[in-house]
Protein backbone atom coordinates (compact mmCIF):
# COMPACT_ATOMS: atom_id res chain seq x y z
CA UNK A 1 0.00 0.00 0.00
CA UNK A 2 2.93 2.36 1.30
CA UNK A 3 3.80 2.89 -2.84
CA UNK A 4 0.41 4.19 -3.62
CA UNK A 5 1.19 7.05 -1.61
CA UNK A 6 4.17 9.06 -3.41
CA UNK A 7 4.73 10.92 -0.47
CA UNK A 8 5.85 8.17 1.70
CA UNK A 9 9.13 7.59 -0.09
CA UNK A 10 10.42 11.19 0.38
CA UNK A 11 13.70 12.00 2.42
CA UNK A 12 14.18 14.78 4.64
CA UNK A 13 17.02 16.44 6.27
CA UNK A 14 19.99 15.14 4.10
CA UNK A 15 18.30 11.91 3.14
CA UNK A 16 16.87 10.63 6.20
CA UNK A 17 13.34 8.79 4.94
CA UNK A 18 10.41 10.59 6.46
CA UNK A 19 8.44 8.97 9.09
CA UNK A 20 4.97 10.70 9.00
CA UNK A 21 3.39 10.10 12.19
CA UNK A 22 1.29 13.60 11.63
CA UNK A 23 -1.96 12.10 10.32
CA UNK A 24 -4.86 13.15 12.62
CA UNK A 25 -3.30 16.07 11.37
CA UNK A 26 -4.01 15.45 7.76
CA UNK A 27 -3.44 12.03 5.88
CA UNK A 28 -1.36 11.97 2.81
CA UNK A 29 -3.03 11.00 -0.86
CA UNK A 30 -2.95 7.98 -2.73
CA UNK A 31 -1.91 8.16 -6.31
CA UNK A 32 -5.66 7.82 -7.23
CA UNK A 33 -6.78 10.94 -5.82
CA UNK A 34 -3.52 13.07 -7.12
CA UNK A 35 -4.31 11.88 -10.61
CA UNK A 36 -7.88 12.29 -10.45
CA UNK A 37 -7.50 15.97 -9.51
CA UNK A 38 -5.14 16.65 -12.40
CA UNK A 39 -7.46 14.90 -14.80
CA UNK A 40 -10.04 17.05 -13.25
CA UNK A 41 -8.37 19.58 -14.86
CA UNK A 42 -6.18 18.26 -17.84
CA UNK A 43 -9.98 17.19 -19.65
CA UNK A 44 -13.07 17.79 -17.62
CA UNK A 45 -12.60 21.45 -16.07
CA UNK A 46 -16.08 23.42 -16.36
CA UNK A 47 -18.82 24.38 -14.18
CA UNK A 48 -21.19 22.37 -12.43
CA UNK A 49 -25.23 22.22 -12.60
CA UNK A 50 -25.27 25.19 -15.39
CA UNK A 51 -23.64 24.61 -19.01
CA UNK A 52 -25.18 23.25 -21.89
CA UNK A 53 -21.94 22.21 -23.42
CA UNK A 54 -20.13 18.50 -22.82
CA UNK A 55 -18.23 19.23 -20.48
CA UNK A 56 -20.70 20.77 -17.84
CA UNK A 57 -22.41 17.50 -18.40
CA UNK A 58 -19.60 15.42 -17.69
CA UNK A 59 -18.38 17.73 -14.65
CA UNK A 60 -22.00 17.77 -13.29
CA UNK A 61 -22.16 14.11 -13.53
CA UNK A 62 -18.55 13.64 -11.69
CA UNK A 63 -19.59 16.14 -9.25
CA UNK A 64 -22.83 14.16 -8.01
CA UNK A 65 -21.52 10.81 -8.77
CA UNK A 66 -18.56 11.90 -5.77
CA UNK A 67 -21.61 12.75 -3.65
CA UNK A 68 -23.49 9.03 -4.28
CA UNK A 69 -19.80 7.91 -3.39
CA UNK A 70 -19.96 9.89 -0.07
CA UNK A 71 -23.01 8.56 0.56
CA UNK A 72 -22.31 5.51 0.37
CA UNK A 73 -19.54 5.42 2.00
CA UNK A 74 -21.56 6.36 5.45
CA UNK A 75 -24.58 4.69 5.38
CA UNK A 76 -26.96 8.01 4.01
CA UNK A 77 -28.82 9.00 0.71
CA UNK A 78 -26.69 11.41 -1.52
CA UNK A 79 -29.85 14.13 -1.17
CA UNK A 80 -28.58 14.12 2.62
CA UNK A 81 -25.03 15.29 1.46
CA UNK A 82 -23.71 18.61 1.30
CA UNK A 83 -20.25 19.67 0.26
CA UNK A 84 -18.61 22.20 2.57
CA UNK A 85 -14.94 23.47 3.09
CA UNK A 86 -14.16 21.00 6.02
CA UNK A 87 -15.54 19.79 9.59
CA UNK A 88 -15.41 23.29 10.61
CA UNK A 89 -17.37 25.03 8.33
CA UNK A 90 -19.53 21.99 8.28
CA UNK A 91 -20.22 22.55 12.24
CA UNK A 92 -20.54 26.81 11.38
CA UNK A 93 -23.01 25.78 8.77
CA UNK A 94 -25.42 23.95 11.37
CA UNK A 95 -24.90 26.53 14.50
CA UNK A 96 -25.94 29.01 12.42
CA UNK A 97 -28.53 27.21 10.14
CA UNK A 98 -30.02 25.98 14.06
CA UNK A 99 -30.03 28.94 15.51
CA UNK A 100 -33.96 29.74 15.00
CA UNK A 101 -34.34 26.81 17.62
CA UNK A 102 -32.75 28.89 20.30
CA UNK A 103 -35.23 31.63 20.11
CA UNK A 104 -38.79 32.25 19.90
CA UNK A 105 -41.60 30.36 21.43
CA UNK A 106 -40.29 27.36 21.55
CA UNK A 107 -37.33 28.25 22.46
CA UNK A 108 -34.66 25.22 23.35
CA UNK A 109 -32.08 26.77 26.09
CA UNK A 110 -28.36 24.95 25.68
CA UNK A 111 -26.62 23.28 23.62
CA UNK A 112 -24.73 19.94 25.18
CA UNK A 113 -20.31 18.91 24.26
CA UNK A 114 -18.33 17.58 25.49
CA UNK A 115 -14.56 18.48 27.24
CA UNK A 116 -12.73 16.83 24.44
CA UNK A 117 -14.15 19.04 21.92
CA UNK A 118 -11.49 20.32 18.77
CA UNK A 119 -12.22 24.15 18.76
CA UNK A 120 -14.28 23.85 16.15
CA UNK A 121 -17.10 22.38 17.94
CA UNK A 122 -16.78 24.88 20.49
CA UNK A 123 -16.44 27.99 18.90
CA UNK A 124 -19.58 27.81 16.71
CA UNK A 125 -21.55 26.90 19.73
CA UNK A 126 -20.06 30.03 21.83
CA UNK A 127 -21.22 32.40 18.85
CA UNK A 128 -24.51 30.49 18.76
CA UNK A 129 -24.89 31.68 22.59
CA UNK A 130 -23.81 35.17 22.10
CA UNK A 131 -26.56 35.68 19.31
CA UNK A 132 -29.79 33.29 21.48
CA UNK A 133 -27.90 33.38 24.82
CA UNK A 134 -28.59 29.75 24.73
CA UNK A 135 -26.02 27.85 27.54
CA UNK A 136 -22.92 25.84 26.85
CA UNK A 137 -23.26 21.99 28.39
CA UNK A 138 -19.89 20.75 28.77
CA UNK A 139 -19.83 16.45 29.36
CA UNK A 140 -16.86 15.96 31.79
CA UNK A 141 -13.64 13.88 30.41
CA UNK A 142 -12.70 11.42 33.05
CA UNK A 143 -9.26 10.53 34.02
CA UNK A 144 -9.00 7.52 31.98
CA UNK A 145 -9.81 9.92 28.98
CA UNK A 146 -13.59 8.62 28.56
CA UNK A 147 -16.73 10.58 28.68
CA UNK A 148 -18.13 10.92 31.76
CA UNK A 149 -21.77 9.03 30.75
CA UNK A 150 -23.59 9.46 33.72
CA UNK A 151 -23.09 13.33 34.11
CA UNK A 152 -24.31 13.36 29.73
CA UNK A 153 -27.40 11.42 31.24
CA UNK A 154 -28.19 14.58 33.33
CA UNK A 155 -27.17 17.41 31.46
CA UNK A 156 -29.00 16.35 28.35
CA UNK A 157 -32.48 17.00 29.61
CA UNK A 158 -35.83 18.53 28.20
CA UNK A 159 -34.36 22.03 27.36
CA UNK A 160 -31.38 20.62 25.71
CA UNK A 161 -31.16 21.76 21.46
CA UNK A 162 -28.34 20.47 20.41
CA UNK A 163 -26.02 17.70 21.37
CA UNK A 164 -23.05 17.89 18.89
CA UNK A 165 -20.31 15.23 19.99
CA UNK A 166 -16.48 14.32 18.46
CA UNK A 167 -16.87 10.70 17.44
CA UNK A 168 -12.72 9.83 17.83
CA UNK A 169 -11.08 12.63 20.32
CA UNK A 170 -8.29 14.07 17.70
CA UNK A 171 -5.87 14.34 21.30
CA UNK A 172 -7.03 11.47 23.37
CA UNK A 173 -7.90 8.69 20.41
CA UNK A 174 -11.14 8.22 22.53
CA UNK A 175 -14.07 6.90 20.70
CA UNK A 176 -17.25 8.09 22.22
CA UNK A 177 -20.36 5.96 22.52
CA UNK A 178 -22.49 8.19 19.87
CA UNK A 179 -24.82 5.75 19.23
CA UNK A 180 -26.11 6.38 22.81
CA UNK A 181 -25.62 10.25 22.83
CA UNK A 182 -27.65 10.40 19.88
CA UNK A 183 -29.99 7.80 21.32
CA UNK A 184 -30.40 10.47 24.56
CA UNK A 185 -30.88 13.44 22.04
CA UNK A 186 -33.45 12.05 20.39
CA UNK A 187 -35.04 10.96 23.58
CA UNK A 188 -35.25 14.81 24.07
CA UNK A 189 -36.33 15.88 20.93
CA UNK A 190 -32.47 17.58 20.23
CA UNK A 191 -30.84 17.59 17.24
CA UNK A 192 -27.49 15.25 17.57
CA UNK A 193 -24.33 15.71 15.67
CA UNK A 194 -21.19 13.85 15.26
CA UNK A 195 -18.15 15.59 14.69
CA UNK A 196 -16.41 12.28 11.95
CA UNK A 197 -13.03 14.34 11.53
CA UNK A 198 -10.87 11.43 12.74
CA UNK A 199 -12.95 8.45 12.67
CA UNK A 200 -13.95 8.14 8.58
CA UNK A 201 -10.56 7.25 7.89
CA UNK A 202 -10.44 4.07 9.39
CA UNK A 203 -13.52 2.70 10.56
CA UNK A 204 -16.86 1.91 9.88
CA UNK A 205 -18.86 5.14 9.91
CA UNK A 206 -22.93 4.67 9.55
CA UNK A 207 -25.32 6.95 10.32
CA UNK A 208 -28.28 4.94 10.25
CA UNK A 209 -26.06 2.60 12.59
CA UNK A 210 -25.22 6.14 15.17
CA UNK A 211 -28.30 6.93 14.10
CA UNK A 212 -27.64 10.53 14.59
CA UNK A 213 -29.18 13.82 12.70
CA UNK A 214 -25.87 14.88 11.33
CA UNK A 215 -22.22 13.73 10.58
CA UNK A 216 -19.28 15.85 10.19
CA UNK A 217 -16.06 15.01 8.27
CA UNK A 218 -13.32 17.09 6.35
CA UNK A 219 -11.58 15.61 3.01
CA UNK A 220 -8.20 15.91 3.75
CA UNK A 221 -8.03 13.25 6.85
CA UNK A 222 -9.52 10.93 5.02
CA UNK A 223 -6.84 10.60 1.68
CA UNK A 224 -8.69 12.97 -0.13
CA UNK A 225 -7.72 16.56 -0.98
CA UNK A 226 -7.63 19.91 1.18
CA UNK A 227 -10.68 22.32 1.37
CA UNK A 228 -13.52 19.87 1.11
CA UNK A 229 -15.53 18.42 3.46
CA UNK A 230 -18.73 17.61 4.15
CA UNK A 231 -22.00 17.66 6.66
CA UNK A 232 -24.59 14.88 6.24
CA UNK A 233 -27.95 16.18 7.56
CA UNK A 234 -30.81 13.86 7.46
CA UNK A 235 -33.36 14.74 4.84
CA UNK A 236 -36.27 15.40 7.14
CA UNK A 237 -34.00 17.73 9.51
CA UNK A 238 -32.18 19.35 6.17
CA UNK A 239 -35.77 20.25 4.91
CA UNK A 240 -36.34 22.18 7.83
CA UNK A 241 -33.30 24.28 7.83
CA UNK A 242 -33.27 28.25 6.40
CA UNK A 243 -30.24 28.55 3.92
CA UNK A 244 -26.33 28.97 5.07
CA UNK A 245 -25.14 31.45 2.49
CA UNK A 246 -26.82 33.18 -0.08
CA UNK A 247 -25.65 33.14 -3.91
CA UNK A 248 -25.75 30.76 -7.06
CA UNK A 249 -26.60 27.58 -7.42
CA UNK A 250 -29.19 27.41 -3.98
CA UNK A 251 -31.72 28.93 -5.78
CA UNK A 252 -34.39 28.05 -8.25
CA UNK A 253 -35.87 31.67 -9.18
CA UNK A 254 -34.30 35.31 -8.50
CA UNK A 255 -36.06 38.39 -8.78
CA UNK A 256 -35.57 41.57 -6.59
CA UNK A 257 -38.62 41.09 -5.00
CA UNK A 258 -38.44 37.59 -4.02
CA UNK A 259 -36.36 34.50 -4.39
CA UNK A 260 -37.25 31.32 -4.12
CA UNK A 261 -34.12 28.63 -2.57
CA UNK A 262 -33.24 25.26 -3.95
CA UNK A 263 -34.45 22.22 -2.53
CA UNK A 264 -31.97 19.30 -1.28
CA UNK A 265 -28.49 19.66 -0.75
CA UNK A 266 -27.77 22.56 -3.36
CA UNK A 267 -29.90 25.29 -1.15
CA UNK A 268 -26.23 24.86 0.90
CA UNK A 269 -23.96 24.91 -1.39
CA UNK A 270 -23.77 28.77 -2.98
CA UNK A 271 -21.51 29.45 -5.37
CA UNK A 272 -19.03 27.70 -7.16
CA UNK A 273 -18.55 24.90 -5.28
CA UNK A 274 -14.86 22.86 -5.08
CA UNK A 275 -15.64 20.77 -7.97
CA UNK A 276 -11.85 18.98 -8.11
CA UNK A 277 -12.43 18.62 -4.14
CA UNK A 278 -15.39 16.55 -4.34
CA UNK A 279 -14.13 14.70 -7.07
CA UNK A 280 -10.95 13.84 -5.09
CA UNK A 281 -12.83 13.26 -2.13
CA UNK A 282 -14.97 10.80 -4.10
CA UNK A 283 -12.30 9.25 -5.51
CA UNK A 284 -10.55 8.80 -1.51
CA UNK A 285 -13.31 7.53 -0.04
CA UNK A 286 -13.63 4.87 -2.83
CA UNK A 287 -10.42 3.82 -2.57
CA UNK A 288 -11.17 3.26 1.50
CA UNK A 289 -14.01 1.55 0.63
CA UNK A 290 -12.05 -0.85 -1.41
CA UNK A 291 -10.00 -1.59 1.60
CA UNK A 292 -10.50 -4.95 3.85
CA UNK A 293 -12.16 -3.05 6.78
CA UNK A 294 -11.17 -5.45 9.19
CA UNK A 295 -7.62 -5.54 8.13
CA UNK A 296 -7.01 -1.73 8.58
CA UNK A 297 -8.78 -2.34 12.09
CA UNK A 298 -6.39 -4.67 13.15
CA UNK A 299 -3.14 -3.00 11.81
CA UNK A 300 -4.29 0.25 13.37
CA UNK A 301 -5.11 -1.83 16.75
CA UNK A 302 -1.41 -3.28 16.41
CA UNK A 303 0.43 0.09 15.70
CA UNK A 304 -1.66 1.69 18.47
CA UNK A 305 -0.52 -1.15 20.80
CA UNK A 306 2.86 -0.95 20.02
CA UNK A 307 2.94 2.87 20.48
CA UNK A 308 1.11 3.27 23.74
CA UNK A 309 3.14 0.08 24.80
CA UNK A 310 6.56 1.68 24.13
CA UNK A 311 5.67 4.88 25.87
CA UNK A 312 4.23 3.31 28.98
CA UNK A 313 7.85 1.56 29.38
CA UNK A 314 9.87 4.25 29.13
CA UNK A 315 10.44 6.11 32.42
CA UNK A 316 8.64 9.57 32.59
CA UNK A 317 6.31 8.92 29.98
CA UNK A 318 2.68 10.20 30.71
CA UNK A 319 0.30 8.87 28.03
CA UNK A 320 -3.08 10.94 28.29
CA UNK A 321 -6.22 8.60 28.64
CA UNK A 322 -6.25 4.74 28.09
CA UNK A 323 -9.34 4.73 25.52
CA UNK A 324 -6.82 4.85 22.68
CA UNK A 325 -8.54 1.48 20.62
CA UNK A 326 -7.82 1.67 17.21
CA UNK A 327 -7.42 5.53 16.47
CA UNK A 328 -3.71 5.26 15.89
CA UNK A 329 -4.02 8.71 18.11
CA UNK A 330 -1.74 8.50 20.98
CA UNK A 331 -0.94 12.10 23.32
CA UNK A 332 1.81 12.04 26.18
CA UNK A 333 4.03 14.86 27.97
CA UNK A 334 7.43 13.60 29.40
CA UNK A 335 8.80 14.76 32.80
CA UNK A 336 10.70 18.04 32.48
CA UNK A 337 11.07 17.56 29.17
CA UNK A 338 8.93 20.54 26.71
CA UNK A 339 7.06 19.82 24.08
CA UNK A 340 8.28 21.75 21.39
CA UNK A 341 11.70 20.87 22.35
CA UNK A 342 11.30 17.49 21.70
CA UNK A 343 9.13 18.01 18.38
CA UNK A 344 11.89 19.83 17.03
CA UNK A 345 14.80 17.13 17.66
CA UNK A 346 11.89 14.53 16.29
CA UNK A 347 11.93 16.42 13.58
CA UNK A 348 15.81 16.44 13.35
CA UNK A 349 15.59 13.03 12.61
CA UNK A 350 12.68 12.89 10.01
CA UNK A 351 10.08 11.90 12.39
CA UNK A 352 6.99 14.32 12.24
CA UNK A 353 4.47 14.57 14.86
CA UNK A 354 2.44 17.61 16.37
CA UNK A 355 2.91 18.79 19.53
CA UNK A 356 1.10 21.73 21.16
CA UNK A 357 -2.55 21.91 22.18
CA UNK A 358 -4.00 20.29 19.00
CA UNK A 359 -6.97 22.39 18.99
CA UNK A 360 -8.69 21.20 22.44
CA UNK A 361 -6.65 23.86 24.47
CA UNK A 362 -9.48 23.50 27.13
CA UNK A 363 -8.64 19.28 27.33
CA UNK A 364 -4.74 19.15 26.62
CA UNK A 365 -4.34 21.59 29.97
CA UNK A 366 -5.93 19.12 32.14
CA UNK A 367 -2.99 16.78 31.18
CA UNK A 368 -0.05 19.09 30.78
CA UNK A 369 -0.34 22.64 31.36
CA UNK A 370 2.98 22.97 28.53
CA UNK A 371 0.89 21.13 25.70
CA UNK A 372 1.49 17.45 24.53
CA UNK A 373 3.03 15.46 21.88
CA UNK A 374 1.35 13.74 19.62
CA UNK A 375 1.54 10.44 17.47
CA UNK A 376 -1.06 9.61 14.95
CA UNK A 377 -1.15 6.52 12.45
CA UNK A 378 -2.91 6.03 9.41
CA UNK A 379 -3.54 2.91 7.57
CA UNK A 380 -0.28 2.97 5.51
CA UNK A 381 1.79 4.03 8.86
CA UNK A 382 4.13 0.52 9.67
CA UNK A 383 5.84 -1.08 12.43
CA UNK A 384 8.94 -0.07 11.29
CA UNK A 385 7.92 3.79 11.59
CA UNK A 386 7.16 3.08 15.00
CA UNK A 387 10.48 1.40 15.49
CA UNK A 388 12.14 4.29 13.94
CA UNK A 389 9.99 6.95 16.28
CA UNK A 390 10.91 5.41 19.30
CA UNK A 391 14.93 5.09 18.04
CA UNK A 392 14.78 8.96 17.76
CA UNK A 393 12.61 9.58 21.12
CA UNK A 394 15.19 7.75 22.67
CA UNK A 395 17.56 9.72 21.21
CA UNK A 396 16.23 12.98 21.74
CA UNK A 397 15.54 12.28 25.27
CA UNK A 398 19.13 11.33 25.71
CA UNK A 399 19.86 15.08 24.94
CA UNK A 400 17.15 16.45 26.77
CA UNK A 401 17.31 15.17 30.07
CA UNK B 1 30.64 25.33 19.85
CA UNK B 2 29.04 27.99 18.35
CA UNK B 3 31.63 30.77 18.08
CA UNK B 4 31.67 33.55 20.43
CA UNK B 5 33.75 36.11 18.36
CA UNK B 6 33.00 39.77 18.49
CA UNK B 7 32.15 42.51 15.82
CA UNK B 8 29.20 43.97 13.82
CA UNK B 9 25.44 42.58 14.50
CA UNK B 10 26.12 41.03 10.69
CA UNK B 11 29.75 39.83 11.68
CA UNK B 12 28.23 38.49 14.77
CA UNK B 13 25.36 36.74 12.88
CA UNK B 14 27.20 35.57 9.62
CA UNK B 15 30.04 33.86 12.46
CA UNK B 16 26.88 32.08 14.41
CA UNK B 17 25.81 31.01 11.01
CA UNK B 18 29.22 29.55 9.68
CA UNK B 19 29.49 27.66 13.25
CA UNK B 20 26.14 26.24 12.35
CA UNK B 21 26.72 25.30 9.30
CA UNK B 22 29.92 23.41 10.04
CA UNK B 23 28.31 20.86 12.54
CA UNK B 24 26.99 17.75 10.36
CA UNK B 25 23.28 17.28 11.33
CA UNK B 26 19.99 19.42 12.86
CA UNK B 27 20.34 16.75 15.88
CA UNK B 28 24.07 18.96 16.67
CA UNK B 29 22.83 22.38 16.02
CA UNK B 30 20.11 21.83 18.46
CA UNK B 31 22.62 20.53 20.57
CA UNK B 32 25.00 23.46 20.15
CA UNK B 33 22.32 26.07 20.68
CA UNK B 34 20.95 24.52 23.60
CA UNK B 35 24.54 24.63 25.20
CA UNK B 36 24.49 28.57 24.08
CA UNK B 37 21.33 28.28 26.27
CA UNK B 38 22.64 27.45 29.69
CA UNK B 39 25.61 30.20 29.01
CA UNK B 40 22.61 32.15 29.33
CA UNK B 41 22.99 35.14 32.06
CA UNK B 42 20.31 34.07 34.89
CA UNK B 43 17.25 35.37 34.09
CA UNK B 44 16.57 38.07 36.77
CA UNK B 45 12.85 36.77 38.51
CA UNK B 46 11.42 40.40 38.60
CA UNK B 47 11.29 40.29 35.34
CA UNK B 48 9.33 36.81 34.83
CA UNK B 49 5.97 38.51 34.21
CA UNK B 50 3.50 37.68 31.33
CA UNK B 51 3.70 41.19 30.07
CA UNK B 52 6.98 40.16 28.99
CA UNK B 53 6.44 37.46 27.10
CA UNK B 54 6.99 37.22 23.21
CA UNK B 55 3.22 36.88 21.67
CA UNK B 56 3.73 33.75 18.69
CA UNK B 57 5.97 31.39 20.63
CA UNK B 58 4.80 27.79 21.54
CA UNK B 59 6.96 27.85 24.49
CA UNK B 60 7.04 30.93 26.93
CA UNK B 61 10.09 33.24 25.92
CA UNK B 62 10.36 36.35 28.00
CA UNK B 63 12.49 38.96 26.87
CA UNK B 64 13.44 42.30 28.96
CA UNK B 65 15.23 44.76 27.81
CA UNK B 66 16.95 48.34 29.24
CA UNK B 67 18.71 51.10 28.04
CA UNK B 68 22.28 50.95 29.81
CA UNK B 69 24.47 53.82 28.70
CA UNK B 70 22.44 54.78 25.64
CA UNK B 71 22.97 50.73 24.64
CA UNK B 72 20.35 47.95 25.14
CA UNK B 73 20.55 45.10 27.30
CA UNK B 74 18.48 42.47 26.91
CA UNK B 75 17.69 39.35 29.40
CA UNK B 76 15.66 36.52 28.35
CA UNK B 77 14.69 33.31 29.55
CA UNK B 78 12.47 29.79 28.00
CA UNK B 79 10.97 27.14 29.15
CA UNK B 80 11.86 25.19 26.21
CA UNK B 81 15.64 24.38 25.72
CA UNK B 82 15.93 24.73 21.99
CA UNK B 83 13.96 28.05 22.08
CA UNK B 84 15.73 29.49 25.08
CA UNK B 85 18.89 28.64 22.92
CA UNK B 86 17.51 30.92 19.98
CA UNK B 87 17.10 33.62 21.78
CA UNK B 88 20.40 33.25 23.66
CA UNK B 89 21.66 33.37 20.14
CA UNK B 90 20.00 36.46 19.20
CA UNK B 91 20.97 38.48 22.45
CA UNK B 92 24.40 37.57 21.94
CA UNK B 93 24.15 38.84 18.00
CA UNK B 94 21.92 41.93 19.44
CA UNK B 95 23.35 43.05 23.08
CA UNK B 96 24.25 46.00 23.95
CA UNK B 97 24.29 48.00 20.65
CA UNK B 98 22.35 50.65 20.01
CA UNK B 99 19.06 51.26 19.10
CA UNK B 100 20.60 52.56 15.75
CA UNK B 101 22.85 49.85 15.25
CA UNK B 102 19.56 47.22 15.96
CA UNK B 103 17.40 49.27 13.78
CA UNK B 104 19.76 49.31 10.60
CA UNK B 105 20.69 45.77 11.34
CA UNK B 106 19.52 44.04 8.34
CA UNK B 107 16.42 41.94 8.79
CA UNK B 108 17.23 38.37 7.10
CA UNK B 109 19.51 37.04 10.21
CA UNK B 110 17.12 34.36 10.35
CA UNK B 111 18.74 33.30 6.72
CA UNK B 112 22.38 34.33 7.66
CA UNK B 113 21.84 32.08 10.91
CA UNK B 114 21.21 28.70 8.45
CA UNK B 115 17.80 28.61 10.64
CA UNK B 116 14.96 30.16 8.53
CA UNK B 117 14.36 27.21 6.79
CA UNK B 118 13.86 24.78 9.65
CA UNK B 119 12.46 27.38 12.22
CA UNK B 120 11.65 30.94 11.68
CA UNK B 121 8.89 30.40 9.01
CA UNK B 122 7.55 27.76 11.82
CA UNK B 123 5.63 29.92 14.09
CA UNK B 124 5.68 27.79 16.91
CA UNK B 125 9.46 28.40 16.99
CA UNK B 126 9.39 32.36 17.71
CA UNK B 127 12.96 33.05 16.10
CA UNK B 128 11.20 35.82 14.22
CA UNK B 129 9.09 37.11 16.57
CA UNK B 130 11.81 37.89 19.04
CA UNK B 131 13.92 39.46 16.27
CA UNK B 132 10.99 41.67 16.16
CA UNK B 133 10.16 42.29 19.53
CA UNK B 134 13.56 43.54 19.85
CA UNK B 135 13.46 45.71 17.11
CA UNK B 136 10.42 47.01 19.28
CA UNK B 137 12.05 47.25 22.11
CA UNK B 138 14.74 49.64 19.84
CA UNK B 139 11.91 51.82 18.61
CA UNK B 140 10.79 52.47 21.97
CA UNK B 141 13.53 53.13 23.86
CA UNK B 142 15.32 55.21 21.47
CA UNK B 143 11.92 57.75 21.54
CA UNK B 144 12.27 57.58 25.21
CA UNK B 145 15.88 58.65 25.46
CA UNK B 146 14.99 61.45 22.75
CA UNK B 147 12.02 62.71 24.56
Amino acid sequence: MRSEFPILSRRVHGGKPLVYLDNAATTQKPSVVIDAISEFYRHHNANVHRAGHVLGAEVTSMFEDARRVVAESIGATAEEIIFTRGTTESLNLLASTLSARFTGGNARRNVVITEMEHHANIVPWQMLRERTGAELRVIPVLDDGSLDMARAEELIDESTGVVSVVHVSNTLGTTNEVARLAELARRVGAVSIVDAAQSVSSAEVDVAAIGCDALVFSGHKVYGPMGIGVAFIRRELLDTLPPYQGGGSMITSVSFEKTTYAEGPLRFEAGTPNIEGAIGLGTALAWRNALDMRAVVAHKQDLTDRLVGGLQRRDGVNVHGRHQGHSGIVSFSLGGVHPQDLGLLLDAHGVAVRTGHHCTMPLTQRYSSNGSIRVSAAVYSSVDEVEMFFSALDRACAVLR
Amino acid sequence: MISTASGTILEVADQIGQSLASLPDWEERFGAIMETGKLLAPFPEEHRRDDLLIKGCQSRVWLHAQMVDGRIHFDADSDALIVKGLVALVIRIMQDRTPQEILEAPKDIPERLGLAQHLSQNRSSGLTSMLKQIRLYAVALSLRTSS
